[in-house]
């Protein structure tokens, strides 16, 4: 339509759903009713659209598909999208967790639901739209525009310390997408062009990438995070509302990994290889570190986001690791991760409607009174600690494989962090879920709604799918990690003949 | 060329101008206070009339007047800023002015006079010129600052700005004579011919003098010590005017003096614009974190926009003055929308100006809660806003030239800036509400709205104002 693709219809569908929420009127129960179903009929149809560009995708090319390109701003800058098979799972993942997030806050959010709609909708063009975006400055404003809506899903709907929390994720995360906004200026300073797929061929000089590297890292460490600029993250999660905290978790975090594999990596070859160590580093630190201040948590959303930054730990190490199961692996990893902590924090959700109170010390022996709840808390504990047949346990084992390769101290220490997560997952859901049912309060805890069950129920059967079938994720993304381990180890090759010869 | 002529092709806004400022005095002076509605009316259409002419404009652009005046695509365009400013400017003050029973029609005459100052300011070409304008366009400003007499600090307003303002012409003079005993000449391009040999040491002495006064004018650290005072002080539709057109032709001509007399001498003045441009954002981000009161976080605001603009001119070269010329249209878009949104703070009647005022505003307001949110957020410069637009254009440029520290400061600034405006958003959509405001004037409403969508649907179209700028900035090299 209007020569735009279908790319640009999935990204814009849910404003269609905005201007149309913006015409309802009114406080009742009908229109809210309206408000919330009109909602989720945008986010099922952006999923149901996504899928079908899914099964026009060919898997078998590392290259773009569905281009779409048209002039902008007349001086150098274009409207430019794309997928391959780095960002097709990515979208996928976005518009299948919506309707989810919407599910989540059918209840539990009462106050100026039209607003809050409005908010999620726009965050979800806007998530789409960085997966998407084959322009650097086109990727800056869907990836920084984000912050507005999310600022304001935590700021208005969070818990007490909601404004401390906005303020310190809006603040962090744009200190460091300014200094890649800067970084962007000087690539395209050299290149002449802000288009990625040609930008992907530039060889930058060793120093610049250095540089560019660093200012790049700056933006994505803090967006996935990384120890110790992680410190925003579970703030951000203990204030965010329900839908906030998965929509957080599942798919914004995911954009710092993204963005390694979409521009560090490729980009800047030769600085990527030179820094591996520092990431290494730091990812070690956080699987470690992390995991050992979820054990001592008092409150369960501040335990899953430390386990966030533990999981994101073995994203980072997975990724620079540069072979293909290491790569395989943290991609997978990041999918898992986005049905895994969604559906925790969902699972925190559900008690935190009826107990308003996410302190551990107030709950206690709920399996005796919520079986079903007992089993989905427990299935995604474990996919969350990595057991065989779920999820969890294909990407760790394959970004674990993929560190072996490149450091075996590495992936020693980073093995450890799999028993700290069993220990800090395990206590909690002790402590939450087993023994007796003491508590007063609990004695009238219901067990999941049919609502509830349904939210839960594809996320049950997808982790148990793809921890056995991982194969079909791994496909989506086979092509496109060859090929630039393939276009990395050529370059670096060739610095090193160059290097020799001189 | 004739005299009338160059007078119809080249000089026809401020011929426009000033005829129209003398029929209104006329009438001022003939219907006493009962004249205000007419005058008022008429200036609209008088400064719209000398928008038109220029947005028709095509002659080819010349130098006139021996030399004192030029006419060509930046003048143009800044002239364009300036006016639209000006219109705005009474568009939304009438409202205030009745409310507070100073509905003379003084104002719009005053208004007109700075408006014609600022023209002759954007489009000099020697240094005589250069203080006409200046003069012109301060002394009407001075004016305007102590308009509501009655009240204390607007009085207070009006004397400090004075007193600052006779210190920065002082400055002003000072340092043309410099020029004038060094190099011999008076006309900018005779300068340049000067300084492309050799520059004298009495030269370069003069042209810091001069942009230390200029820097007076933009309201630049560190000569900005008049800002928030005259901010707060001055009637809030003044300092609209103040905050929009104003700075729209201090920028101007300091662009105009160091391309066309100092060009050569680029190494000399880039180390004071950078030295500004640094101290204007850190002072902006900084000192404007601690206000209460919304006008004076504005005039730190602007210190800081300032700041950031001059970037574009520490490049020094076509693609920095694009930047600038980008930078300023947007900023002139926020200014405008944020005064129309603080002259809608009326509680009862009463006009109110903290930002505490603002409180939940979301709810008892939305819309109005949202095009303010959205202009903060623009004026913090978070895209898709029209503000990351103005910031990235300006950036670029300094990349370009290699300046990488100044635009690793600057974005720095930038995000400790926008602390400060999210805590407006945050007053106005995390707290309880306060009072709910009084319904505001049609005019107000308007501005608000029409600015606020133009910063949301810049990046949609945005080619109008490139284009303009990129012509403008071809202009003058």
């Amino acid at each position: 339509m209007f020569g735009f693709g279908i790319l640009s219809g999935v990204i814009f569908l849910p404003l269609v759903g905005v201007a149309f929420l913006l015409t309802q009127k009114g406080d009742d129960d009908a229109s809210l009713r309206n408000i919330r179903w009109a909602t989720l009929a945008t986010t099922l149809t952006t999923f149901a659209l996504s899928l079908f560009i899914w099964s026009g995708f060919d898997q078998t090319s590392a290259a773009f598909q569905f281009v779409e390109q048209k002039n902008w701003l007349g001086s150098g800058l274009v409207y430019k999208m794309g997928v391959d098979g780095f960002s097709m799972p990515f979208v996928l993942l976005t518009t299948f967790l919506m309707p989810f997030a919407i599910l989540a806050s059918w209840d539990s959010v009462q106050k100026r639901v039209k607003e809050y709609m409005i908010a999620f909708l726009v965050l979800e063009t806007l998530m789409i739209g960085v997966f998407c975006a084959l322009d650097l400055v086109l990727f800056y404003l869907f990836f920084e525009g984000g912050l507005i809506p999310m600022f304001l899903i935590i700021g208005i709907w969070g818990g007490k310390r909601r404004v401390y929390a906005s303020f310190k994720f809006f603040l962090y995360t744009l200190v460091g997408s300014l200094l890649m906004l800067v970084a962007i200026l000087a690539m395209y300073g050299k290149a002449g062009t802000t288009d990625i797929t040609v930008l992907l061929n530039t060889d930058f000089p060793k120093e610049m990438q250095t540089w560019l590297w660093l200012a790049f890292f700056a933006s994505f460490a803090v967006k996935m995070p990384m120890w110790p600029v992680h410190t925003w993250l579970p703030d951000a999660h203990v204030e965010a509302p329900t839908a906030g905290s998965v929509i957080l978790a599942a798919i914004l975090l995911k954009m710092g990994g993204y963005g390694f594999i979409r521009f560090s990596l490729p980009m800047f070859p030769d600085a990527s290889t030179h820094f591996a160590p520092l990431i290494y580093a730091l990812s070690v630190i956080a699987i470690v570190y992390t995991s050992l201040v979820a054990l001592v948590q008092e409150d369960i959303k501040k335990l899953i986001a430390y386990s966030s930054v533990a999981h994101m730990g073995y994203v980072t190490m997975g990724l620079f690791t540069l072979n293909a199961q290491g790569m395989q692996g943290a991609i997978f990893q990041m999918i898992s991760h986005g049905f895994v902590s969604g559906a925790l924090f969902l699972c925190v959700g559900v008690i935190y409607d009826r107990m308003h109170t996410r302190e551990i010390a107030a709950y206690g022996g709920l399996v005796n009174r919520m079986p079903i709840y007992a089993f989905v808390f427990m299935l995604f504990t474990m996919a969350n600690v990595g057991l065989p047949g779920t999820t969890g346990f294909i990407g760790e084992f394959l970004s674990l494989a993929g560190a072996f390769q490149a450091s075996s101290w590495v992936a020693l220490i980073a093995t450890s962090g799999v028993i700290f997560s069993a220990a800090y997952a395990l206590y909690l859901y002790r402590r939450v879920i087993c023994g007796a049912l003491e508590k007063p309060s609990l004695m009238t805890i219901t067990d999941l709604t049919p609502r509830e069950i349904a939210i839960f129920a594809p996320l049950v059967l997808i982790t148990i799918y793809y921890g056995v079938q991982p194969q079909a994720i791994l496909n989506a993304t086979q092509a496109s990690v060859d090929n630039l381990i393939q276009t990395h180890t050529a370059l670096i090759d060739a610095v090193k003949l160059a290097a020799a010869g001189q | 060329m004739p005299f009338f002529v160059q007078l119809a092709h080249h000089f026809l806004p401020e011929t426009i101008l000033a005829v129209g400022v003398l029929v209104l005095i006329l009438i001022g002076a003939w219907r006493g206070e009962r004249g205000f509605g007419l005058v008022d009316e008429m200036a609209v259409g008088i400064l719209g009339l000398a928008l038109v002419t220029i947005a028709l404009s095509s002659t080819p652009g010349a130098s006139v007047f021996d030399g004192a005046y030029v006419d060509d695509g930046f003048s143009r365009f800044m002239k364009a800023l300036t006016l639209i400013g000006a219109i705005v400017s009474i568009l939304l003050s009438v409202d205030w002015l009745q409310r507070n029973g100073l509905e003379k029609f003084e104002y719009p005459v005053l208004i007109i006079l700075s408006t014609l100052g600022m023209l002759l300011l954007i489009s000099a070409d020697n240094l005589i010129a250069l203080y006409l304008g200046l003069e012109l366009m301060s002394l009407a400003l001075y004016v305007m600052a102590a308009f509501a007499r009655d009240d204390g600090k607007s009085s207070e307003a009006g004397l400090k700005y004075f007193v600052l303002g006779a210190l920065s012409s002082g400055m002003m003079l000072y340092g043309a004579s410099l020029l004038y005993g060094f190099a011999g000449t008076i006309s900018f391009s005779g300068i340049a011919a000067v300084v492309s040999t050799s520059a004298p040491i009495g030269v370069i002495f003069g042209l810091v003098f001069v942009l230390a006064a200029l820097a007076f004018k933009m309201s630049a650290a560190p000569f900005h010590m008049w800002t928030p005072d005259v901010y707060q002080g001055a009637p809030t539709p003044v300092t609209a005017f103040f905050a929009s057109a104003a700075k729209m032709a201090a920028v101007a001509i300091t662009l105009r003096l160091v391309f066309t007399a100092f060009p050569s001498a680029k190494d000399q003045w880039r180390q004071i614009v950078v030295f500004i441009s640094i101290a204007s954002m850190l002072l902006g981000s900084f000192a404007a974190i601690g206000q209460e009161n919304i006008k004076r976080l504005m005039a730190y605001s602007s210190i800081g926009h300032m700041g950031f603009a001059l970037i574009g001119l520490a490049a020094a070269d076509e693609a920095g003055v694009r930047g600038v010329a980008i930078y300023l249209t947007i900023y002139l878009i926020m200014t405008l929308g944020t005064f129309a949104a603080i002259l809608a703070m009326r509680v009862q009647g009463r006009y109110v100006e903290n930002v505490a005022d603002l409180a939940g505003l979301s709810r008892t307001n939305g819309w109005m809660a949202f095009f303010l949110a959205m202009l903060m957020f623009s004026l913090a410069g978070v895209p898709p806003l029209a503000g990351f637009f103005a910031k990235y254009y300006v950036l670029l440029a300094a990349v370009d030239a290699g300046l990488f520290s100044l635009a690793v400061i600057g974005v720095l600034a930038s995000a400790v800036a926008a602390y400060y405006y999210l805590r407006v958003v945050k007053v106005m959509y995390f707290d309880e509400p306060a009072p709910a405001f009084d319904r505001a004037p049609m005019a107000v409403r308007a501005v608000l709205a029409v600015s606020t969508l133009a910063l949301l649907g810049f990046w949609v179209y945005p080619t109008p104002v490139m284009d303009a700028a990129a012509a403008a900035a071809k202009s003058l090299f």
